[in-house]
């Protein structure tokens, strides 16, 4: 090993010291120093997007809205019962059908008669391709190990039919909730797996990502972490949760979104807790040998995996 | 270099500024590690501290830019004597990462910084750096006496209430198994951390590493058919910049390369970035990132 440089006055440069105005001076003959005009120009267009071209459904007066359903059929049966209590006018579910839960096939009917309208998610995606992977996104081995246990017996356990029909469904819906114009992704607008968890999706992102979009409001899932963020220009963005494990928070409830058409051509916008038959769903996933650290998030209502991609505030409240 | 070899060079495109970095202590820092990419030490000027007003005008663009996240970096970032108002002001704006060494972390600043984050609607992520679960694979590489220093920082944190996240280069080859990170997890949870976080990084040949572990082979290099279905957005700089005080540059391995150096504002610099560098080759292959 070789003795560490002292950098007293000096700058590495080409793998030589040279006096640090030396350095600088070379740095100065790089890189680009705009008018004002130019640089206004510049940021425009990167934050400049086309429209999508998806024709807009509705209008609606009240939708709900749910994503995440990881084979909860259980679930998805409240979810729907829910539906029919509010007196939805429209339900839409926003991905991740399969993974986690047990007998994935069993949700299939239940969303085509009540006329769920779907969008795909990144399971979707994935069983429908035939990919290797659930292209979770998750980046730490433990969560891997555990994402691809669950992604095998969903694969195993889904027709070719079920594959099939997951894999016209479309990336994205627009609704209009009264004068609203809500965009429905899974994970973020750009990105089927991006993660857009509370406290790291902030304002000004989240500004420039709605204007891109031209849209009034913003519902994604994905996160398995449900909020509400209304943005100072009035847009919404919302992370409806899921309803196929409950949200960390040590109770069995899961989540799901309604919304309305408010007042003055606003949004009224409710992240309500849904009761479902945890203990029945645990039973069915342990007769399916899934594994016991699934079957302790339900019953618990505390995670045991996909922890190491919360963010630092997420993790602080979790139990493990 | 041959007009030929010019042609061979591949670009990346900057597809959204998602995250903002600041060499906030510039090339300075309170330990000299054999390590290090940007060769920072107690002698190393090559950038400076960041001021308060210089990082706030950077931050009033980045926002007007749609970005998602801070990072902080240096040099040891609580060198910088406006380290905790940069960071406060930053948390109004969204969430931040602070790279550190551990060793200023006193028992009141990891209170201040507590309340900084339970103050914020926004993450606030410490990420304390280490070579080695005991001192006779640390300190070699992070300096005499080191490892025991850290680790009183890392149990700062943990009594303040705050869950840094460990990282680890592969210099330290233990972390590569699930026993060796284990022997990690272990080490943390007896200075306090119930829920270790741990992030292992890839060793850049660059800086104080290339004298330490060599230099990168003449053919580790990037190729346009590298790209990934034609796309380089796997790569840190398809959605990141770097501050530092002398300019805005492509990323936080470069910035002791001049041609590493993009221009002054932000706006200037949101143009495509030749990949000519060896490092990102190894960003490419490694599928490194310096984010958390």
């Amino acid at each position: 090993m070789s003795k560490f440089p002292d950098h007293k006055g000096k700058a590495t440069l080409d793998g030589k010291l040279v006096p640090l105005e030396e350095f600088r001076a070379e740095c100065k003959r790089h890189g680009r120093s705009l008018e004002d005009g130019e640089r206004a120009a510049e940021a425009q267009r990167l934050v400049s997007v086309g429209g999508d071209g998806v024709e807009v459904e509705g209008p609606f007066e009240r939708v709900l809205v749910f994503g995440g359903v990881y084979s909860n059929h259980y679930g998805l049966s409240a979810v729907l019962e829910a539906a029919e209590r509010h007196r939805a006018d429209a339900i839409y579910c926003l991905g991740d059908l399969g993974g986690f839960g047990p007998k994935p096939e069993k949700v299939w009917p239940l969303l085509t008669a009540a006329g769920v309208r779907c969008i795909q998610g990144n399971y979707e995606q994935s069983l429908a391709t035939g990919h290797e992977d659930c292209n979770c996104g998750y980046t730490d081995p433990r969560d891997n190990h555990f994402a691809e246990l669950s992604y095998n017996y969903t694969a195993r356990n889904c027709s070719d039919e079920f594959k099939a029909w997951m894999g016209g469904l479309p990336e994205r819906r627009r609704v209009r909730v009264g004068d609203r114009e809500l965009l429905l992704v899974h994970g973020s607008p750009r990105q089927v797996n991006e993660f857009l968890f509370h406290t790291t999706t902030p304002v000004p992102f989240l500004e420039v990502l709605l204007e891109q979009e031209r849209c009034d409001a913003m519902l994604c899932t994905h996160t398995g972490l449900h909020w509400h963020r209304r943005l100072p220009s009035g847009r919404d963005a919302i992370n409806v949760g899921v309803i196929g494990r409950p949200a960390n928070d040590g109770t069995t409830d899961v989540r799901y979104a309604l919304l309305e058409a408010g007042g003055n051509g606003g949004l009224r916008v409710e992240l309500p807790a849904l009761r479902y038959d945890h203990e029945a769903l645990a039973a069915e996933m342990r007769a399916e040998s899934l594994p016991e650290e699934f079957v302790e998030t339900i019953l618990t209502g505390w995670w045991t995996t996909c922890l190491e991609i919360l963010p630092a505030k997420e993790r602080a409240t979790s139990k493990f | 270099m041959s007009n030929l070899q010019q042609a061979e060079i591949p670009a990346v495109e900057l597809r959204s500024l998602d995250t903002l970095w600041f060499q906030v202590s510039g090339t300075l820092c309170n330990l000299a590690c054999s390590h290090c990419l940007v060769s920072a030490s107690p002698t190393n000027r090559t950038h400076e501290h960041l001021s308060l007003s210089k990082v706030e005008g950077y931050l009033d663009e980045a926002v007007r830019l749609g970005v998602r996240e801070f990072y902080f970096t240096g040099g040891e970032p609580f060198l910088n004597p406006e380290m905790e108002a940069i960071l406060e002001r930053t948390l109004e704006l969204g969430p931040a990462t602070v790279l550190t060494n551990g060793l200023l972390l006193n028992t009141e600043r990891c209170a201040r910084l507590k309340q900084m984050s339970d103050r914020s609607d926004y993450s606030l992520d410490l990420r304390v750096s280490i070579d080695g679960y005991d001192s006779a694979s640390n300190d070699p590489i992070r300096g005499e006496g080191s490892f025991v220093r850290i680790l009183k920082g890392i149990g700062n944190l943990a009594a303040a209430g705050l869950n840094p996240v460990i990282t680890v280069t592969e210099v330290c080859s233990e972390v590569a198994s699930a026993k060796g990170r284990e022997r990690f997890f272990e080490v943390l949870r007896e200075h306090g951390l119930e829920k270790p976080r741990l992030k292992i990084l890839p060793v850049f040949k660059i800086g104080a590493e290339s004298e330490r572990g060599g230099d990168y082979a003449d053919w580790q290099r990037l190729k346009p058919e590298d790209a990934l279905d034609g796309r380089w957005d796997h790569l840190q700089c398809s959605s990141s910049r770097m501050v530092t005080a002398s300019g805005v540059w492509v990323c936080p391995i470069l910035i002791n390369v001049p041609g590493g150096r993009m221009g002054e504002r932000i706006a200037d610099t949101l143009g495509d970035y030749p990949l000519a560098h060896q490092a990102c080759w190894t960003c490419h292959v490694e599928g490194a990132t310096c984010r958390t």
